[in-house]
């Protein structure tokens, strides 16, 4: 099973190189590091909190709509395309299981998400070290911010599976991936801040609020980091929703949103008639 | 236990109203060969695909070394090459084929060998998207022989292919044969190379219209034979008129007949003498065979 798993995962990877996706993703992640790790350090005086947290916020901001972007530009073809091109059929008359399949390209495309990841934030830990302005409660926060991201991705990458193995096919998967996207990452806290102004404080802010933020992986992240210092939370200015409900909330979606968007995905491979 | 490789028993395959494969029975015994042939969307790719569990089938049922289409212990066994394939275009050759290796649980000592036999040991290290059609086709073949298969299904293999590669590709199967390997080959067409088989199956609209050996369909068609006459200048209106053929232009007469009234029509054309310049006899063709079976459509 491991064997099979881990064949299906180092063809995935070769793919994921050779069309540059690894690159491109990397670059990205580094760009985007880099620049708000040396904007950073304008505001640092300010807040009088070190350079690294102020770029670990602006770079939490910047995960949420980034990663998830990239783990469902690796997943919408994964299911689809091979379903097209007619290499999952092919593969599936072989003596492998349709989890082993998805599990061996979830391995691979985690590796390349945690590669682009750990490249762009190393970089900015580094360079906030290099320019002095890193302790150790803000390299926990980077810490905490790499793993998250990853956990973030990998939420991603199976929902991706999941719109890959239901759409008809490729350019289809694609336009769910993207309506996704935008559903996730900037409608649903449209949508949030809507009720919230019309309740005007009322028991829908102080009850519901909390809970449908956490329910959604891209604020639970946000909330996850944010209220994991203290530094962060001033520099942010977000706390208010994070202490209005258990310290285990936030986090427990984090990490359940993987593992039910993979079984999501497994139950949608099973209808695939490749 | 019986010692068929594939038993089908009136395998039914439904799309929503319509039944695509309607009551169709096969059996194939180790070695065995046996051409499927039929028009495009005659149901020939869902056949195959009900036989490796890759569709469901709606009705009758289909065992594979006497266990269920898609089982483990079905899948071991069975190698399949589908229509027109199309591999990642960024894998080279020789990780497309480690890949289906290692998903075979062969070892990794099994890919020159397997490469050097389809002819791919030159393209293998280049990426198959740089490849031609009858390359890829190649390493459709090389991971069927992985893992030494009991049942190949080979679905439209040479279609697209020259006929060069299409001999060295059914060289390559008859080798299988000779092992032991039932083969089931699909194909849209009858030629000389898909009618050395053991038995023909011809599907019409999901339906089988005829399983036999060739010789047994050449019999029970009867398909007339042509006398095609070649007559003198200008004389090929009277010739027609008197042997009750068409006239095809100045020179030429064309009749056709039963097997049996042969003897008799060329009697007759040998009476006219001096009229008749030649004479051919034209025997059924593979294609009119074919064309008889598969559209129902009776030859004149």
């Amino acid at each position: 099973m491991i064997a099979r798993i881990l064949a299906i995962s180092a063809a995935e990877l070769r793919i994921a190189v050779r069309n540059r996706w690894v690159a491109i993703a990397s670059t990205l992640m580094l760009l985007f590091s880099l620049a708000l790790t040396f904007a950073g350090s304008a505001p640092t005086g300010a807040l009088g909190v070190d350079l690294l947290t102020v770029s670990v916020a602006s770079m939490t901001t910047l995960s949420v709509y980034l990663v998830p972007l990239l783990a469902l530009l690796l997943a919408f073809d994964a299911i689809a395309g091979d379903v097209e091109r007619g290499g999952l059929a092919l593969v599936l008359t072989y003596p492998v299981s349709r989890t082993e399949v998805l599990i061996g390209k979830f391995g691979a495309h985690l590796a390349c998400l945690a590669l682009a990841i750990a490249i762009g934030f190393g970089t900015s830990g580094v360079v906030a070290w290099a320019l002095g302005g890193v302790n150790a409660e803000s390299l926990m926060a980077l810490a905490r911010l790499t793993l998250s991201a990853l956990v973030l991705g990998a939420t991603f990458l199976a929902v991706g599976y999941a719109l890959s193995a239901l759409a008809r096919g490729p350019g289809a998967a694609a336009g769910l991936a993207i309506a996704v996207w935008v559903v996730f990452v900037v409608l649903y806290d449209l949508g949030l801040l809507g009720a919230v102004v019309y309740d005007g404080g009322g028991g829908f802010t102080r009850d519901v609020f909390p809970w449908l933020l956490a329910a959604n992986p891209a604020d639970a992240f946000r909330l996850f980091n944010l209220t994991g210092s203290d530094e962060l939370a001033l520099v942010t200015g977000l706390s208010g929703a994070a202490s209005a409900m258990p310290a285990w909330a936030a986090p427990a979606a984090l990490f359940a949103w993987p593992v039910v968007a993979l079984l999501l995905a497994r139950l949608a491979l099973r209808k695939v008639e490749p | 236990m019986s010692t068929d490789t594939l038993i089908i028993r009136d395998a039914v395959k439904r799309h929503r109203k319509t039944e695509t494969v309607r009551g169709v029975s096969l059996t194939l015994r180790p070695g065995q060969r046996l051409a499927l042939l039929g028009h495009n969307g005659a149901g020939k790719t869902t056949l195959i695909r009900m036989i490796l569990g890759l569709t469901s089938v709606d009705g009758g049922d289909i065992s594979v070394f006497g266990a269920n289409p898609g089982d483990a212990r079905a899948r071991r066994w069975t190698a399949y090459l589908p229509e027109a394939v199309s591999f990642h275009r960024s894998l080279t050759g020789r990780e497309q084929l480690r890949l289906f290796a290692r998903l075979a649980g062969e070892p990794r000592g099994v890919i020159d060998p397997l490469l050097d036999r389809v002819g791919l040991t030159e393209a293998a290290d280049r990426r198959i998207g740089t490849w031609s059609k009858g390359m890829r086709q190649r390493l459709g073949l090389a991971q069927v022989l992985l893992g030494k298969p009991r049942l190949a299904l080979l679905d439209e293999p040479t279609s697209g292919l020259d006929p060069i590669s299409r001999h060295e590709f059914y060289r390559i199967v008859d080798d299988l044969v000779a092992e032991g390997t039932a083969v089931l080959v699909s194909s849209h067409a009858l030629t000389e190379l898909e009618a050395r088989t053991d038995g023909i199956a011809i599907l019409r609209k999901g339906e089988l219209v005829a399983k036999d050996s060739l010789a047994n369909l050449r019999n029970r068609a009867r398909l007339p034979i042509r006398l095609h006459v070649t007559t003198v200048e200008g004389q090929s209106a009277h010739v027609a008129d008197k042997l009750g053929g068409t006239q095809i232009n100045c020179r030429g007469v064309e009749l056709s007949c039963k097997a049996d009234a042969k003897m008799t029509h060329l009697g007759r054309i040998a009476a006219l003498g001096g009229l008749i310049d030649d004479v051919d006899v034209i025997p059924p063709s593979l294609e009119d065979l074919y064309r008889h079976f598969a559209t129902g459509e009776e030859i004149p």
